[in-house]
């Protein structure tokens, strides 16, 4: 199936403001399908609420747009209701995590089947600028006028602690890399989590000067390096990037039909 | 026919297995209706437990019993609260152990030495319950007792059996003597 | 074939109702006084091969059963005030893309933590008004056992053929309490199965295209039909829209659906009221203080009756109003301060004649309670 099969070209253009990363990441997602060569029907795409959680309604597959922070608690239910479903999240990072931080924790926790594709670009743009809690120390939003007084996540780190088994980070400049480690995620077996470091020129970059949505992402390639890298290694302060976390644990909804087997065993025995 | 019955003691008496296994013997056994309630909370677990039961031949609408025919305190905490709610007429049922009898109620009072019929003869606190059942059982008739065993079976795992039935005829057993003394006292 | 005579309590047989209804997903998270609920659906769920999840709270509880919902799948969650309380946003999300689903709130003292053990029936209005914005919503109650146990397959049959999130407010009496049951047999009473599309595959699918007889088919996520659902207002292909012309027709339709079949989803029974010159009107498990009032009062002669409501919203408003007619007093029995009681005041012709009798310290009202308020609007003095 060609890339376009999977868009609902009728939306187009889509509503981003001129330069956002957030197209790009959502056509890293298609790409991503389309090479692991998924049917239209078995995938489910299940966002929140924000600029991100838009990417649902502009691809043809079966697709929620739930509630500010929910998405993974709606996933769940839909994963577990048909468990052969490729479920992802697409999500952002006050959606996934502030008001949906719990939600996240514990779908890792859970090792539950769903990937979750975060674009991360640091601040509320659907509301207006807003500091986020990924809005790094000293950074400005319409909420901090002088700079964050706040520390930020490392979702990454967070996603690997609360137990996530395959945790990656990218960002929209890489875009090759992004598609082949949104194609791994999905494959995995297990909760799988993608940061994809998006820009938002129109309110982060304004707000800190960041400059326009080519020199936010001049920032991503030159201020990122691959995971074991030499340059990572010299150069401490740069963002790493990579398959940060890929393990094999008990999925969930594998454990759950197990327990449904056990029943049955003990049903059958006792009959 | 309606009887309300209180049963009242401290978590882990087995108070509210003992209701509950009564309504159910009506229920179930005897094609009567009963209603079991029971106090909850913080309370339930070690203060003050209460387990209510209506037992009657017509439908039961009000569920709580506020003046019982019977009443039943396995400690002096519960009698001490309790006592008073009982029916004119009714039957106040301790075990001397637990419950030292203080106040007059207009109530048949009856002291039976379960617990230490319970420990000489099966040497387990746990069987206490199924004894003031068997006492209840056969001062009241309020169910068959055969109901009342063919519940226990039910509900009790099969290593614990045979001391809950003996528990439960050492109930019986106290009760007819109690009922005997009564009687001669009443002549 | 020996009837099936249980002696059971209230949560044990919401579930048992639940699954006799064909629940087949249920998320919860543990809450005094429903956690039995989900303690039992934990075991008998999977031994079906069906499907239960414990959440992280009762938000993500809601939402999974939407998403499970959307599946396929028959599904619930039980849960107690704060928990209905969190769950609110969610119930909006379930009205707004008409998602069937049950949510059974067994009401414990409020507001806030409360009376968590304690009695209560204050969230009457939350079930009806508890999320924003205009929309409508089923709720059912019940006042014994027996009687729950067909509202909650009742609640399942209703959510399928109206495509709605459906309420059933029991309380802690109701859902603690043992009583005996007469377990209906299997097919004694119907049961509604998902209204599946018949559109063929390659043909357009429109979920929120209403039929003729005013049903919405649904198509199964995973199936062959794609399309869009979220709580935005949205045209008939589940796609968000700004028209103005959407969004009027699309609440008048969530509304309406409900509203204008108010009298054909009434549910309730009368007791004594042919004769009756006053009329008591409760619910849930206030229902039976009252009629045991009313069987004690009918003895001494008074011509007294009962009006008991199992359908709580829509609220009855034809029937509360046609029973209520000729009587001299009405009394409204219910344990918060009258929120069926208001409700009533707005259904008859003469509000002044409405009177309440409640409970709200967490003690379960009693026939004596009503007693004091019969003496009281008969001018007895209390």
């Amino acid at each position: 199936m060609a890339v376009k099969d999977y868009i609902r070209q009728r939306f187009f253009p889509q509503i981003w403001c001129a330069g956002c990363g957030h197209g790009i990441v959502m056509g890293g997602m298609v790409r991503a399908i389309e090479q692991l060569g998924l049917e239209k029907n078995e995938v489910v795409l299940v966002s929140g609420i924000g600029c991100s959680s838009r990417v649902s309604g502009y691809l043809d597959f079966h697709t929620m747009h739930t509630l500010h922070g929910r998405a993974l608690a709606f996933a769940t239910g839909v994963k577990l209701g048909m468990p052969h479903l490729k479920v992802i999240s697409p999500m952002g990072d006050g959606d996934a995590l502030a008001i949906g931080g719990n939600h996240l924790i514990h779908a890792a926790r859970r090792n539950i089947d769903i990937t979750a594709i975060i674009m991360n670009n640091n601040i509320y743009g659907m509301t207006g600028g807003q500091t986020s809690p990924l809005t790094p120390f000293g950074k400005k939003g319409s909420t901090a006028v002088l700079g964050v007084i706040e520390q930020c996540f490392d979702i990454a780190e967070l996603a690997k602690g609360a137990g996530a088994t395959f945790v990656a980070r990218t960002t929209t400049y890489h875009v090759k890399e992004m598609i082949k480690m949104i194609r791994d995620a999905i494959a995995h077996k297990g909760f799988s989590l993608v940061e994809v470091m998006s820009q938002c020129p129109t309110y982060y970059g304004r707000k800190n000067r960041g400059g326009t949505a080519v020199d936010m992402m001049k920032e991503f390639k030159e201020g990122t390096a691959p995971k074991g890298s030499k340059k990572l290694e010299e150069q401490p302060g740069f963002i790493e990037r990579g398959i940060l976390v890929n393990e094999a644990r008990p999925e969930y909804v594998s454990s759950y039909m197990d327990l449904i087997e056990e029943y049955q065993n003990q049903r059958d025995n006792s009959a | 026919m309606v009887k309300r019955i209180v049963f009242s003691g401290s978590g882990g008496q087995g108070v509210i297995t003992a209701s509950v296994i009564l309504a159910e013997a009506a229920v179930i056994c005897d094609g009567l209706n009963a209603v079991q309630t029971q106090s909850y909370g913080p309370e339930a677990r070690g203060g003050a437990t209460r387990a209510d039961v209506i037992i009657s031949g017509e439908p039961i609408h009000y569920p709580k019993v506020l003046n019982p025919h019977v009443l039943v305190c396995l400690t002096q905490e519960a009698y001490g609260k309790f006592s008073s709610i009982i029916r004119p007429g009714g039957l106040l049922l301790t075990d001397p152990r637990f419950v030292k009898v203080e106040r007059k109620v207009d109530a048949r009072q009856v002291e039976l030495e379960m617990h230490r019929a319970v420990m000489a003869e099966i040497g387990n606190s746990i069987v206490l319950n199924i004894c003031m059942l068997g006492a209840l059982i056969g001062l009241t008739k309020l169910v068959r007792p055969g109901s009342v065993v063919k519940m226990v079976k039910s509900k009790i795992s099969s290593d614990f059996l045979e001391i809950n039935e003996k528990a439960f005829g050492i109930g019986m057993r106290l009760a007819e003597s109690a009922e005997a003394l009564w009687s001669a006292s009443d002549s | 074939m020996g009837t099936n005579i249980k002696f059971i309590q209230g949560n044990e047989i919401f579930a048992e109702a639940a699954l006799y209804a064909g629940v087949q997903f249920f998320a919860g998270y543990p809450i005094t006084p429903s956690t039995e609920i989900a303690e039992i659906l934990s075991e008998e769920l999977p031994k079906r091969g069906d499907k239960f999840i414990q959440m992280e709270d009762e938000i993500s509880s809601i939402c999974a059963i939407i998403g499970a919902s959307l599946t396929g799948l028959k599904a619930m969650t039980a849960t107690s005030g704060p928990g209905f309380s969190l769950m609110q946003e969610a119930i909006g999300y379930a009205v707004m893309t008409e998602v069937p689903l049950v949510v059974v709130n067994v009401q414990r003292g409020g507001p806030s933590t409360g009376m968590p053990t304690s009695v209560a029936q204050g969230d009457v209005m939350q079930a009806r008004w508890g999320t924003h914005g205009d929309h409508s919503i089923i709720t059912l109650t019940a006042s014994n056992l027996g009687q729950a146990f067909r509202m909650t397959v009742e609640a399942f049959n209703l959510a399928e053929t109206f495509r709605t999130p459906v309420i059933l407010l029991f309380d802690e009496v109701l859902a603690h309490m043992r009583e005996k049951v007469v377990i209906p047999a299997s097919g004694e009473i119907e049961v509604v199965k998902r209204l599946r599309t018949s559109v063929p595959k390659g043909t357009n699918y429109h979920p929120y295209l209403t039929r003729e007889d005013g049903r919405l088919p649904m198509s199964d996520f995973g199936g062959i039909h794609r399309y869009n659902v979220t709580g935005l207002v949205h045209d008939m292909w589940g796609f968000p829209s700004t028209d103005p012309k959407v969004a009027y027709d699309l609440l008048h339709h969530l509304v309406d659906k409900l509203e204008n079949q108010a009298e054909l989803l009434a549910r309730y029974k009368t007791y004594y009221t042919k004769d009756a010159e006053i009329l008591l009107i409760s619910y849930g498990s206030s229902t039976r203080s009252a009629l045991h009032r009313i069987e004690a009062r009918r003895k001494r002669g008074l011509k007294i009756g009962l009006l008991e409501l199992q359908t709580l919203w829509p609220f009855p408003r034809q029937t509360v109003r046609r029973e209520c007619e000729g009587r001299s007093h009405i009394l409204v029995v219910e344990m918060d301060m009258g929120q069926i009681c208001q409700e009533v005041k707005k259904a008859v012709s003469e509000p002044d004649r409405v009177f309440l009798a409640n409970r709200i310290d967490g003690n379960f009202i009693s026939p004596v309670d009503i007693l004091r308020a019969l003496n009281m609007i008969q001018g007895k003095g209390v």
